[in-house]
């Protein structure tokens, strides 16, 4: 029998781990482990802590090169947190690390309780946020935005790309108190370096002006927003994306300034789903500023989400390029 | 007497050989998949569905079958391989594993697959459901029984205690647990990342009926099932099964260790070959 490639097409698989990076992107390997790294020779307080998952969150860079520094507390989430807090009560930094799903649901009270409560200073890094894998609802937060903005004293990161990450590390270091960061792992696209972007801590930024839609993103789906804007460039439609990596606290002033801009479409593109998430944590607060442009949010079902290939759910669910870009133009009329 | 129990096992070995072979033929299709627990796990599923459980292949919900929980779902190929073995899934959808809109998605779950009892995948809650299962049974007067298996990785998760604990507190008799310790789990060797042992004095001292095997020794894992249902004490079941990766495929058990064992596109056929090679031997 032969074992060469067949004409057969190539099926599309729900593995767990998919890239997000698109054909012939540019990408940075492993930029939270070595942002890290980095970081930690000048910080000895900071620790590294997994929950038998440093190879998929990228935290084996640090335990690699500091393994003195690194704890691996098995698969064991609640652990996890507890042991994340105590450390942090003895003086410790923890970066810990897990996918979105098991931190934000297995050890939810566990952050409540024994971290945020007491605003310690644990930095939670989690892989896998929102629509990321294909492996249906057992691996896929698409809540997890909303769980952790509930949390009192929380404060919450949607990074989009390698150099969001790389410059988020240091900066949730600085900050005191616990903060959730939603992590791209691997291979993780590069896109804002080609903008004049810097990533500060609370802080909007617009990466690109438009006379005719202003998208409000966070996360990929600000990539997202960057390339739709090319593509409906070409319909001459002026596309603003006004990038909000911080979820908590939101930099109201500044979605304000833009979104009160008038004649624009306001678009919130979020890879969450529509409750709880950047959508409606803009909405309530333009209603609240008395700002109300025409308002539509881009983001998944209130739904278990299916399994399958990844641009296949991207497309199904809307937060592709190709599909937000034709949902976009349709909202124009 | 003596001439039908070793008939009986040489079916169980024809079963465990095509569970395997089930199992590697949807790693080729996808071009990956767990296959180094598929192939350690066989052994035991062929047990399970042909030595032990109580089930109709057309009736996958039919009320007096055995329940078996999968709570490691992302042995799922393992599952699918014995499912379609065992005729509750049809042969031919073995070629859609993990495509879109297939009924086998690379994770197992209930709501997709028939014969799928649970949506495993986060790990740890298959014990919890099958505490819930044992104790739902007892109120029906059934006397069917629920089986579960889980990951020694998943020994790591506070929930696995807690379900030890209540499923001995409320004298499951009904409830048979098999732990795969193949000693991987995701970030390298489970004894490793999280001392477990002694485990056999853990889960006597939990409560539980407790057997130890090589979960890869087809008639050790037979008198270990049977001895797991027959058992007189009012108490769960459990067999820890000491289980090799790659197992029936030399190459890939002698291969460097992993959560994910590489297998490259050329290398499935010549794992069938081997896997055929095993059991003319
Ligand atoms: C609650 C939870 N935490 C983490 C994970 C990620 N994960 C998937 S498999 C795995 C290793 C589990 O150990 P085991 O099943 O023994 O691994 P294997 O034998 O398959 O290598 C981990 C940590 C998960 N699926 N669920
Ligand atoms: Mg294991």
């Amino acid at each position: 029998m032969s074992s060469t490639v067949t004409s057969k097409p190539k099926l599309k698989t729900s593995a767990m781990i998919a890239s997000i990076a698109g054909e012939g992107q540019r990408t940075t390997a492993a930029p939270f482990g070595h942002a890290l790294v980095k970081l930690a020779a000048e910080r000895p307080e900071i620790v590294g802590m997994t929950a038998d998952l440093a190879k998929y969150t990228d935290l084996h860079i640090f335990a690699q090169a500091y393994p003195e520094r690194f704890y691996q507390m098995g698969m064991a989430e609640q652990l996890l947190m507890g042991a994340a807090a105590g450390m942090a009560h003895e003086g410790a930094i923890p970066f810990v690390t897990t996918y979105a799903v098991f931190a934000t649901r297995r050890a939810y009270d566990f952050m409540h309780q024994t971290i945020a409560e007491d605003n310690l200073n644990v930095k939670i890094a989690c892989a896998l946020p929102g629509l990321t894998t294909g492996y249906g609802p057992s691996h896929q937060a698409a809540e997890d935005l909303a769980l952790m903005r509930a949390m009192p004293g929380m404060m919450v990161i949607d990074p989009c790309d390698a150099l969001d990450i790389e410059q988020m590390v240091p900066a949730v270091a600085v900050h005191k108190g616990p903060v959730y960061m939603r992590l791209l792992r691997g291979n993780v696209p590069a896109v804002l370096d080609e903008y004049d972007y810097r990533f500060e801590l609370g802080k909007a930024k617009l990466i690109r002006d438009g006379r005719d839609v202003l998208v409000i993103s966070s996360g990929i789906m600000t990539m997202r927003a960057l390339e739709v804007a090319k593509e409906l460039a070409a319909d001459r439609v002026d596309v603003a994306v006004l990038h909000v990596p911080t979820i908590k606290p939101l930099d109201t002033s500044t979605i304000l300034r833009e979104a009160g801009r008038s004649g624009r479409l306001v678009v919130v593109a979020e890879n969450h789903t529509t409750i709880g998430g950047l959508g409606e944590a803009v909405g309530t607060e333009l209603l609240r500023a008395g700002v109300t442009p025409q308002f539509r949010q881009i983001a998944l079902p209130d739904a278990f989400l299916d399994a399958g290939a990844l641009p296949t759910l991207h497309d199904r669910y809307g937060i592709s390029t190709s599909v937000m870009a034709t949902t976009i133009k349709s909202w124009l009329g | 007497m003596e001439e039908s129990k070793t008939d009986a096992r040489a079916k169980l070995a024809e079963h465990a050989y095509r569970i395997r072979r089930n199992a590697l033929l949807m790693g080729e299709v996808q071009g990956q998949g767990y296959i180094g627990q598929a192939l350690d796990i066989a052994d035991v599923l062929a047990v399970s569905y042909f030595g032990a459980m109580n089930y109709r292949p057309e009736d996958p919900e039919w009320e007096e079958r055995d329940r078996f929980l999968l709570s490691n779902g992302h042995y799922a190929i393992a599952l699918y391989a014995a499912l379609i073995e065992a005729g509750i899934i049809p042969q031919a959808e073995l070629e859609t594993y993990g495509s879109d809109d297939s009924r086998l998605p690379m994770s197992g779950m209930a709501s997709y697959t028939p014969g799928m009892e649970m949506s495993g995948g986060s790990l740890g809650q298959g014990l919890t459901i099958a505490v819930g299962r044992g104790l739902g049974l007892k109120r029906k007067g059934s006397k069917a029984f629920v089986y579960t298996l889980f990951s020694d990785g998943e020994l790591d998760e506070g929930a696995i205690w807690e379900g030890l604990m209540s499923a001995a507190h409320w004298k499951l008799d009904n409830l048979i647990a098999i732990v795969d310790v193949n000693n991987q789990q995701a970030d390298g060797p489970s004894s490793q990342i999280m001392a477990f042992e002694p485990l056999t004095e853990k889960m006597e001292a939990f409560g539980w009926f407790t057997q130890r095997i090589d979960g890869n020794d087809l008639d050790a894992v037979i008198a270990a099932f049977d001895a797991a249902r027959n058992h007189p004490g009012e108490q769960p079941r459990m067999i820890i099964a000491d289980t090799r990766m790659g197992c029936g495929v030399p190459f890939l058990e002698a291969r460097e260790k992993n959560h994910f064992i590489r297998v490259d596109a050329h290398e499935w056929q010549l794992a069938l070959e081997a896997l055929e090679a095993g059991r003319q031997a």
